[in-house]
């Protein structure tokens, strides 16, 4: 089985760990997995701030690149549901504007080999004990298009709950949106700091020291708030907690947060995808911004 | 048209107003229990908000034959028929129609057509005083306020504002409420009896609209909770109803999907406490149960406008339930008069500019009054697609199309999304900015100017990491499979299996509980 | 297919009173549904109809049961009787409650009213002669009347203004209601009830006393219709009373 990986725009240039981590797993699963360089973004944002027909371009760019594989893996919820839900709505919008059936046809084949990456694991693989270690305390936000639009259900919590060492507890009000919503952060400021502020909250009232999600936005949203409340609070990519093993464990103080996080004094944990002279001195002396 | 700010604007006051935030927050907390309760009881829910979703599709798809059923039906049961292209056509429909009755007050039962024409309004300016019955309505008009909820429009109030209202007006609009007045519901709602049982009893005139119009039978429904809907359907000797022309079900027997459907989305109850269906008039036959005199004002009003985009059409199907603003995280937080219109939170969100338009400020700005986290879809209970629609909304305020030109603004907008397409489709162009974005990154402001701003005020944002993604890989794919590499160091010597984990790092047991491995916020300086 | 979408050229006022604008909303509702094509017919946009038609079995002691559950729910009053003891029933809660009149529809069997005492004042509504006007009815304390059907999973009664049930004005000035329900008017569901109830009669269906949810959506009982809702509901002489 050919399996392509498509990291998303926001993970290759922000969050290259998530990627690191997604393949580490999946090797150590026995996956064979490829990176076809031709790829970027699915679109998504382009799509939901109005501007379908310069998503289409990219939606094309992604049917293209991952044409010849068997299973493509997204380890970005919302990504994968821009695929699963909304490209075949851009072939029928184009059929709606008189535009035949190409971009249905060109679309639709990448649709239902497209996964997340816990339907993925779960759905292809069948595993839900991934050999994972990870000894911290771990809330789970299940973000809203991992599980409303493309519907993963429970098989993040299965895996997680497969982790030794992993406590999962409870995240309070757990289905509300965390506010992010691509440029809705940006249009909509106040009300996306309210939902962020209260994500926050619950979050903290968990104990937790790891806030887990299946995308990086949201937790680039609810990790930056939270860094700015000096709460304490890691998140981390479900996928970078599922790599994690006793003789790679991944260290929390080290996952990639938002600017400043890793504030002087944070130790930086040598996992095999930090390296510690470069990913983290930089930002320990540069610590940014509210951190401050 | 709508005088009122853009949403983000009325948004910024309302999440500052902590006592908005925490009724909205209680109530809304409320009601969302109480319906996953009652739906859950429901193993066939699906199947219901299926048969809801298809039932009203046909109707749509069909509007035309069940108007001509319904208006016949109707007829021959004793009514009459009025149809209004617009809200001032409606609006001159009743008011003639009171006039003409010689009365110079009317009641009304709680309508979201009505409101939406602006009726009380255009009936004060003709003479005529219109009496809000419902609770909630009446707590809005004694406190010259707007609503903020389709069902519970005085939400954003909590008792003792309520019980402040009563005290302060209820005098001028009638009985006054009684000096020992107390903040409890079941008080408040025992002077809102008092309060409005002398104008039940001597008014000859009551409006209404309908939760329901039977296309096969003509018959009318209404479902509320207080029995002021009764009184008003009951005691008058005319009843007028305005109803949207999307209100109509097909058959009779489709009742039984929508009394199923309604009020447990709706209150969280199995049943509403009243439900009232009414067949034109019951004089003729002699019993003198009820009006001898019924109109029925078919209402358009943008709805033909709506039904005419085929994404759009269906928010037409909604039945005015409000699960959709219970379970909005944005309407929670903003609040209702956020949305500047009788329609708030999602539905209004979709169902605003549509039958407004998108030229004024307020209304398009409105399809972005939403994460698109897809709460509102999931309790639908006719399924529809709010987050699909809103999509589809931007994509007319951005773009425009032939029946509507596109918003002012977003040029600046349009013109980085244009920009940001032609860097996303080129690997080349991408791996380009993202090494320039690693360059550069440590001269990154931590608080952005401009509309960065909005981000950065309450959030941190992001590092930009050391390498991206597609770097590492191409070095590992350079360095042969199997090898990878740490970047911008030598790779670290790879541990072995079941080896210790290194001392330092992680417990060694899973069952030990770690230590907080963050370093605590008064440590860092 | 294109785009279907219509230019709103359509005139909305072209005026007149009565009929209004019958003809251009007409117009505009076809013009705006361009998209459907014109051998397509009403029954051709699918409905599945795979809910249930009930969600109870067919047990009818359940069914008693379940309603009795469901009006309790919703702060109504349940009294379990045998027919013959009825009467008495109506006696006592008339008695209970204080109210010292109670107006009863026309049809309403005569032996409900037999153990009533002196103290109670009944008016017989009139509808053809000499119905009670809402003023009268505003100072009556109470009102008796049979029903059409009642619906065991939501636990509504629905009145349909027929014999025994009286024009709906009746059971909503009086402030309190008592409602006799046969063990064989209980049906279980919603449809089971909305396919024996006849549309061209004014129906009120009730559930439990006026109600409001408008003051922070918190459930309180007692606005304007009645305030006391008592239900007797009757079953066969031998059969266990129901027991929610």
């Amino acid at each position: 089985m050919r399996v392509g990986l498509f990291l998303t725009c926001v993970n290759d240039t922000l969050y290259p760990g998530t990627g690191r981590a997604t393949v580490r797993l999946l090797e150590r699963l026995g996956v064979e997995v490829d990176f076809p360089a031709a790829q970027t973004c699915c679109g998504q944002m382009h799509y939901n701030t109005g501007y379908r027909h310069d998503a289409e371009p990219l939606a094309r760019r992604y049917a293209d690149t991952f044409a010849d594989y068997d299973a493509i893996v997204v380890p970005s919820g919302s990504c994968a549901a821009m695929v699963r839900d909304n490209y075949p709505r851009l072939g029928r919008r184009a059929r709606d504007e008189g535009r035949g059936e190409a971009l249905a046809a060109h679309l639709d084949p990448v649709v239902p080999k497209t996964y997340e990456l816990s339907e993925f694991l779960l759905d292809v693989l069948g595993v839900t004990d991934v050999g994972a270690y990870f000894p911290h305390r771990v809330t789970y936000h299940p973000t809203c298009h991992s599980s409303r639009m493309l519907g993963v259900g429970d098989r993040p919590l299965r895996l997680l709950r497969a982790v030794r060492g992993l406590t999962l507890l409870e995240l309070p009000e757990k289905e509300q949106c965390c506010g992010f919503g691509g440029t809705f952060a940006l249009k909509n400021p106040d009300v996306s700091a309210a939902m962020g502020t209260d994500k926050a909250r619950h979050t903290i009232a968990t104990g937790a020291e790891v806030l887990c999600a299946a995308d990086n936005s949201c937790l680039m949203h609810i990790g930056g708030t939270l860094n700015r409340q000096r709460a304490g609070v890691r998140v981390m990519h479900l996928a970078e907690i599922l790599a994690s093993t006793e003789s790679e464990p991944a260290d929390p103080s080290s996952a990639p947060a938002a600017a400043g996080a890793r504030a002087a004094g944070a130790p930086c944990a040598p996992a095999a995808d930090c390296a510690p002279a470069a990913a983290c001195a930089p930002a320990s002396t540069t610590a940014r911004g509210g951190s401050r | 048209m709508p005088a009122f700010p853009t949403f983000p604007k009325a948004a910024r006051e309302a999440t500052g107003n902590a006592q908005l935030r925490h009724n909205l927050r209680k109530a809304t907390g409320t009601i969302r229990g109480k319906r996953a309760a009652v739906v859950a009881e429901l193993d066939d829910w699906a199947e219901l908000r299926r048969a809801g979703k298809q039932i009203k599709e046909r109707t749509l798809r069909h509007l035309d034959t069940y108007l001509e059923q319904v208006e016949a039906a109707v007829i021959a049961a004793g009514g009459t028929v009025h149809w209004a292209a617009d809200a001032a056509e409606a609006n001159r429909i009743v008011t003639d129609l009171v006039r003409a009755t010689g009365e110079r007050d009317v009641i009304k039962v709680k309508s979201m057509a009505t409101q939406e024409i602006g009726l009380n309004e255009a009936l004060a300016e003709a003479g005529i005083t219109a009496y809000e019955t419902d609770l909630a309505e009446l707590i809005v008009q004694l406190g010259d306020d707007r609503p903020s909820h389709i069902l519970v429009p005085a939400i954003h109030r909590n008792r003792s504002e309520v019980r402040e209202i009563f005290r302060d007006r209820m005098g001028e609009w009638g009985r006054p409420a009684p000096d020992d007045l107390t903040d409890e519901p079941a008080d408040l709602a025992a002077a809102a009896r008092r309060h409005l049982r002398e104008r039940f009893l001597s008014s000859k005139v009551a409006i209404s609209g309908a939760n329901f119009l039977v296309a096969e039978t003509g018959t009318a429904v209404v479902v509320e909770s207080e029995g002021n809907g009764r009184m008003c359907l009951t005691l008058p000797e005319t009843l007028i109803s305005v109803v949207g022309i999307e209100k109509i079900v097909p058959t009779w027997a489709d009742l039984e999907v929508f009394l199923q459907l309604l009020p447990r989305s709706s209150t969280g109850e199995r049943m509403n406490p009243y439900t009232s269906t009414w067949t034109g008039t019951t004089a003729a036959d002699g019993a003198g149960d009820g009006p001898g005199t019924f109109h029925l004002v078919l209402l358009d009003n943008g709805r033909t406008d709506t039904l005419a985009d085929t994404v759009g059409r269906q928010a037409l199907r909604c039945i005015r339930c409000s699960a959709c603003l219970n379970v909005c995280p944005v309407y929670e937080r903003a609040g209702g008069h956020a949305y500047g219109s009788v329609y708030p939170g999602p539905i209004g969100a979709i169902l605003t500019p549509q039958l407004r338009g998108t030229a004024d400020p307020l209304d398009a700005s409105l399809p972005y009054a939403s994460s698109l986290c897809g709460a509102c879809y999931e309790v639908c209970p006719v399924a529809i697609d709010i987050p699909e629609v809103l999509v589809h909304l931007r994509e007319r305020v951005v773009q425009g199309d032939a029946e509507h030109p596109r918003a002012k603004g977003h040029l600046a907008e349009r013109v980085a999304m244009r920009a940001a397409r032609t860097l996303l489709d080129s690997p080349r162009l991408l791996g380009a900015a993202q090494r320039a974005g690693i360059a550069t990154r440590r001269l990154h402001p931590g608080r952005l100017p401009g509309p960065g701003a909005a981000w950065t005020d309450t959030r941190d944002l992001p590092q930009f990491p050391d390498e991206s993604f597609r770097d590492w890989w191409a070095r590992r794919s350079a360095a042969g499979e199997g090898a990878p590499a740490a970047p911008a160091a030598p790779a670290r010597p790879t541990p072995e299996a079941g080896q210790t984990p290194e001392a330092g790092n992680a417990p060694a047991s899973g069952d030990t509980p770690s230590t907080t491995p963050t370093s605590a916020p008064e440590e860092r300086k | 297919m294109t785009t279907p979408r219509t230019p709103s050229t359509q005139p909305r006022t072209p005026g007149g009173a009565g009929s209004g604008s019958r003809a251009a909303v007409l117009a505009r509702v076809r013009a705006a549904l361009r998209d459907v094509p014109a051998t397509e017919r009403p029954e051709d946009v699918p409905v599945s109809r795979d809910y249930r038609r009930s969600h109870l079995d067919d047990d009818p002691a359940r069914r008693l049961a379940v309603l009795h559950e469901n009006l309790v729910d919703y702060r109504a009053s349940v009294h379990p009787a045998t027919p013959g003891a009825v009467a008495a029933t109506v006696a006592r809660l008339l008695a209970e409650r204080g109210s010292a009149s109670c107006v009863v529809p026309p049809g309403l069997p005569e032996e409900w009213l037999a153990e009533l005492g002196d103290g109670v004042e009944v008016l017989r509504d009139d509808p053809a002669g000499r119905p009670l006007g809402a003023e009268r009815l505003d100072a009556v304390d109470a009102v008796l009347t049979g029903c059409a059907v009642a619906v065991a999973e939501t636990g509504t009664i629905v009145l349909d203004a027929s014999a025994g049930q009286g024009r709906r004005v009746l059971t909503l000035i009086p402030d309190h209601h008592v409602c006799v329900v046969r063990a064989d008017q209980v049906v279980a569901s919603v449809p089971q009830a909305l396919a024996v109830l006849d549309p061209t009669r004014p129906l009120t269906w009730i559930s439990g006393p006026s109600a409001t949810s408008d003051i922070e959506l918190d459930r309180v009982e007692g606005v304007h219709g009645p305030r006391r809702l008592d239900v007797i509901l009757v079953h066969a002489d031998g059969d266990a009373p129901p027991a929610p």
